[in-house]
């Protein structure tokens, strides 16, 4: 809502100071707009329990990198309401994407569409042959509206059908990871995954000064703290409807898990940004202690 | 409804067996948004297939041809479910036969008659049409805050042949006397609303108070509606 309207806010918005209270569970986001007049939203936000999961594209077995327009045009054939679709290695290099249709039942009522794209609409195509996974079209179709906007191609690597899937995009200010569970093969007859390397992220110590000038210097130089202040929340909502942009830290986290209270299969969490500004400007303010490092290791 | 479209016009190849040489037709009853959404798919493309095939169950599938900036074209297949009709329920999709009308008159310019059928709706669920043989045609409706009518003058009877007499109740009638019907007025704007382009000939038959029958004839394709009067 604060950001809702962007020409309004390009005509009169100057700068806007993004703070984190996290005593008071709050995010403080000031906009200073022309006129001396400064517009100040308070937040409320509540931390939700935290799953360090570890994924690893490198480990995947599998991926490809297009154009966000090209794989744009190829979801507009589905239809709206589809839930899951199957994107799929094919003869000659061929990459397809197929409705998925879930009960067997529904087979004889159900439209089914698929389509083809040629190796050369892609950037790069690295794919175990006849390999395939099913995962969430409508968390797809959003991470593509936002490549599109950003104009930036989105590299999507996966591995065998129930392992994530990892789609991201790069630009030189930022990186962006969406996971998304992927349907285990119905023949298969195994449990799903142990998800692997999950584990809770240890409280975090309360030694973040509210303090906004160190905090904006903090910003300014990407290099970021990892103090939140509150204990950690109870379980997590089903949902998390929004990504949380203007978080700095990378965390990711998988959808499966031997976790009790666990998310429902199919749902994804959250949209990770990094900051992969590196960390050569002034020193931070000494009351920020970083406690994870970046995992990718931009520096 | 009932609409009829050449093969000629509309497809370069045609290949088509029915169920036995002197049934060669084929009945498939399917969802007529799957097929909509399927040609959506096709607005911009070089070229569309439509096949009959049966893997799991008998399916229309459609392949369009997209163009794409690389070297092979992209290619987007659906495959509508349908059912196979069972030859002996052939007969009750058979072309209706023109009915024993009362009246028949060519219909004004469905523009107009669309603009004023949609203010209507909003003050009427039915609205009743009457025509005569001189060429007259009035669009009402009555609430009990208002009612309202439409004149429409010298628009025509179409002269229909007589066949063994059958239309000689058209014939007998008083030119002035009107004939009426009530139908419910939004699959009147239904129909008015799909018409695209302006067809050739446009006309309806009334059965007093029992059917509405529209004949729309484009150049190649024929559409006949039937919109049952309201009790």
């Amino acid at each position: 809502g604060v950001f809702r309207s962007l020409p309004a806010l390009e005509k009169t918005v100057e700068r806007c100071l993004v703070l984190l209270r996290p005593r008071a569970s709050r995010l403080v986001v000031q906009l200073h707009c022309k006129y001396g007049i400064t517009r100040t939203h308070n937040l409320a936000f509540q931390e939700c329990e935290r799953l360090q999961a570890v994924f690893d594209t490198q480990r995947c077995a599998s991926s490809l990198c297009a154009p966000a327009r090209v794989l744009a045009e190829a979801v507009v054939h589905f239809p709206q309401t589809l839930a899951e679709v199957t994107l799929g290695a094919g003869p000659g290099g061929r990459i397809s994407l197929r409705s998925y249709v879930e009960d067997e039942a529904d087979l004889g009522k159900a439209m089914v569409t698929e389509l083809w794209l040629a190796p050369d609409e892609f950037q790069a195509v690295a794919v175990v042959p006849d390999s395939r996974i099913t995962f969430c079209l409508k968390e797809f179709r959003g991470i593509l509206t936002f490549a599109e906007a950003s104009n930036l191609p989105l590299t999507i690597h996966y591995d065998a059908p129930g392992r994530p899937a990892i789609f991201t995009l790069e630009d030189p200010l930022m990186e962006a990871h969406l996971v998304l569970a992927t349907l285990l093969d119905p023949e298969s007859s195994s449990q799903p995954p142990a998800a692997n390397g999950i584990s809770h992220a240890p409280a975090p110590s309360d030694d973040f000064a509210d303090d906004l000038e160190s905090y904006m210097v903090a910003m300014e130089t990407g290099s970021y703290g990892e103090d939140w202040g509150a204990p950690p929340s109870p379980t997590f909502p089903l949902r998390t409807p929004r990504p949380i942009e203007s978080d700095p830290q990378e965390e990711e986290e998988e959808e499966e898990g031997a976790v009790p209270g666990t998310p429902p299969h199919k749902k994804f969490r959250s949209l990770f940004f990094g900051s992969v500004m590196t960390s050569g400007g002034p020193s931070p303010a000494p009351s920020q202690e970083v406690l994870a490092e970046d995992s990718d290791g931009e520096c | 409804m009932w609409c009829e479209l050449c093969q000629g016009n509309f497809f370069d190849e045609f290949q088509m067996e029915g169920v036995a040489a002197d049934h060669n037709e084929i009945y498939l009853e399917l969802t007529p948004e799957n097929l909509s959404r399927a040609l959506k798919t096709a607005q911009s493309a070089k070229a569309v297939k439509i096949k009959l095939t049966n893997k799991h169950c008998p399916c229309l599938k459609v392949s369009v041809e997209l163009p794409s900036l690389s070297s092979s074209s992209r290619i987007v297949t659906h495959d509508i479910p349908v059912r196979v009709i069972p030859r002996r329920l052939w007969n009750d999709f058979r072309e209706p036969s023109v009915p024993d009308f009362d009246v028949s008159i060519y219909l004004p310019a469905l523009k107009t008659m669309k603009s004023v059928v949609e203010r209507m709706k909003n003050l009427s669920h039915s609205i009743v049409i009457e025509a005569n043989l001189n060429g007259e045609m009035n669009l009402k409706i009555e609430t009990d805050l208002v009612s309202v009518t439409t004149h429409f003058k010298n628009l025509g009877n179409p002269p229909w042949a007589s066949e063994d007499g059958c239309q000689s109740s058209a014939q007998d009638r008083d030119l002035e006397s009107m004939v009426e019907a009530r139908i419910d007025i939004k699959k009147l704007q239904q129909l008015l609303a799909g018409q695209q382009v302006n067809p050739t000939k446009a006309l309806c038959n009334i059965i007093s108070k029992r059917i509405v029958h529209f004949i729309l004839l484009h150049e190649d394709v024929s559409l006949q509606y039937f919109i049952p009067a309201l009790a």
